[in-house]
């Protein structure tokens, strides 16, 4: 029989358990917080300034249309790359997947790419293209191009032969093959490719805009740093790490409801 | 009831893997000749590696043979592959049951080429679902249905979509003694009662006199060792020397 007490029990574990997980991952923010906090009492603003200043300014960011609108620039141009990126490398993986001639002619170029610094693509930018953003979306394609092309090729190229064979049975057409096979395969790994491209794409981007642009976070440092203004450097380079933390948890959402199908070993690594 | 036309037919049907003509060529297949009529049940048994999953994905054009010709229907499956649409459905030896779909969902599939319509397709799903004994397990995950549950889903996946030819690779292999015998009895009726033409590749003895009308057996590489028609009532007596006979070319 089941006791009156065994549910809430059960609960209380539950929120227990949640309340450590959190707690585990604010302590570290808190620590590093407050030794900074500390370092302010100590040293003057352009080197330690205080979190409370830059709190302030951060509200002044997302408060002021002018400049909430460079932090919007930014995961405009941030977003607009990435998805540029993704859709040639995807098909570029899928040229790749389907002709062993287009993969052994573009698999070294793509290899070149990926030891050509970021800066150099920004340089080469400036030189090739008159306006900002066309010279921004380049650099962002660029710079992100070979890891998507290689993540989606080398998911393709996993894919299960046997379930492959078992949907070929049926006859689909190209189009429903995509959709119940090839997509649902591979989108596990189209969503790491994306969490690990948007890291590097937030940190190309600023070298991009610090360099070739007149708005958006990168070119706001730079004026920071002219002014030796600390706070408002940590404040606009928080405005970067919060849309990275956002986007990265509406992607681990998408995995929650797209893996859903998972089995869950009781056991974990 | 099979008719004496074949809607399956290989004519001097050859395979090989590797370069050919050259040594090292493997040849999987060698100049096999076989008819199977409209409403057969054909065991196709032999042992491993003889062959028999290579004739099955040239019947099902997935591969294409080397030389000789297969026909299904009077057409070649591997060039007319968008034909057989509907037409040929296939039971793997694993399930091969997609993770990412539910029980249900896993039927529909076949259905969801032919574009039947949404509501027709799940009504068809889970009435072959509830046909084998899945009732209550429509909208669980592969992961979480036994290896005899998933295998009873592939079969309704083949049944759903009410193809005229079955082609089944030992579907019941990784299956325990119990749950093979009953899905087997399951399957034969299935195909009877519907009609089907069906080509049931099995390395077992016992699998191939349970379920086949005619049973034929392969040497290596794949040619007609022995070819013998059975019927359900044939004597156990005369089973016991056709299983003698079996053995004997098996051996051989």
């Amino acid at each position: 029989m089941t006791t009156p007490e065994a549910a809430p029990a059960h609960s209380t574990g539950w929120s227990a358990a949640l309340g450590r997980r959190g707690l585990s991952y604010v302590v570290p923010f808190v620590v590093v917080a407050g030794l900074w906090q500390f370092a302010s009492l100590f040293f003057p603003p352009f080197l330690f300034p205080s979190l409370v200043d830059v709190f302030k300014r951060c509200i002044d960011i997302l408060t002021t249309w002018s400049q909430l609108a460079d932090v919007l620039a930014t995961v405009g141009r941030i977003l607009a790359g990435l998805a540029g990126a993704f859709i040639v490398g995807a098909a570029l993986a899928v040229l790749m997947v389907r002709s062993r001639a287009v993969n052994d002619f573009l698999s070294p170029i793509l290899t070149l790419f990926q030891g050509i610094p970021a800066l150099s693509w920004v340089v080469f930018a400036i030189i090739w293209f008159h306006g900002i953003e066309p010279r921004i979306f380049f650099i962002m394609v660029m710079t992100t191009l070979p890891a998507f092309t290689f993540q989606v090729l080398s998911a393709l190229q996993a894919m299960s032969r046997d379930l492959m064979e078992m949907v070929m049975s049926f006859r689909p057409t190209r189009a429903k093959l995509f959709r119940v096979m090839i997509i649902p395969a591979i989108l596990p790994d189209i969503l790491t490719a994306w969490k690990v491209n948007l890291g590097n794409a937030s940190r190309v981007v600023v070298v991009a805009e610090l360099v070739g642009a007149t708005g958006g976070v990168g070119y706001e440092l730079l004026q920071q740093q002219q002014l030796f203004d600390m706070a408002g450097a940590l404040a606009w380079t928080l405005q970067l790490v919060f849309f990275v933390l956002i986007a990265q948890a509406v992607l681990s959402f998408v995995e929650s409801v797209a893996f859903r199908y998972r089995a869950v070993s009781e056991r974990s690594l | 009831m099979s008719s004496a036309l074949p809607i399956i037919s290989l004519e001097q049907v050859s395979k090989s893997f590797g370069k050919s003509g050259a040594a090292s060529a493997y040849v999987a297949v060698d100049r096999l000749d076989l008819q199977i009529g409209r409403g057969q049940l054909l065991a196709l048994l032999g042992r491993t590696g003889c062959g028999k999953s290579t004739i099955f994905n040239m019947i099902a054009g997935l591969t294409e043979p080397t030389s000789g010709t297969v026909r299904v229907d009077g057409r070649n499956p591997f060039q007319d592959f968008d034909f057989f649409r509907g037409k040929m459905a296939i039971v793997f030896q694993g399930d091969r049951l997609l993770p990412w779909r539910t029980a249900v969902q896993n039927v529909e599939l076949g259905l969801e080429m032919l574009d039947v319509p949404a509501a027709e397709r799940r009504e068809r799903a889970l009435r072959w679902l509830a046909t084998l004994g899945l009732k209550g397990h429509e909208n669980d995950y592969p992961h979480a249905l036994s290896g005899g549950m998933r295998q009873r889903v592939s079969i309704a996946r083949a049944f759903a979509t009410d193809a005229n030819i079955l082609l089944c690779d030992e579907p019941f292999s990784a299956l325990d003694e119990m749950t093979g015998r009953t899905l087997r009895a399951e399957f034969v009726r299935l195909v009877r009662d519907n009609g089907k033409t069906a080509v049931f590749i099995t390395h077992s003895i016992n699998e191939a006199l349970e379920i086949g009308d005619r049973i034929v057996v392969l040497k290596r590489p794949a040619n007609i060792a022995i070819d013998l028609p059975l019927a359900t009532t044939t004597p156990a007596a005369e089973k016991e020397a056709i299983r003698h006979q079996i053995q004997t070319a098996l051996a051989a």
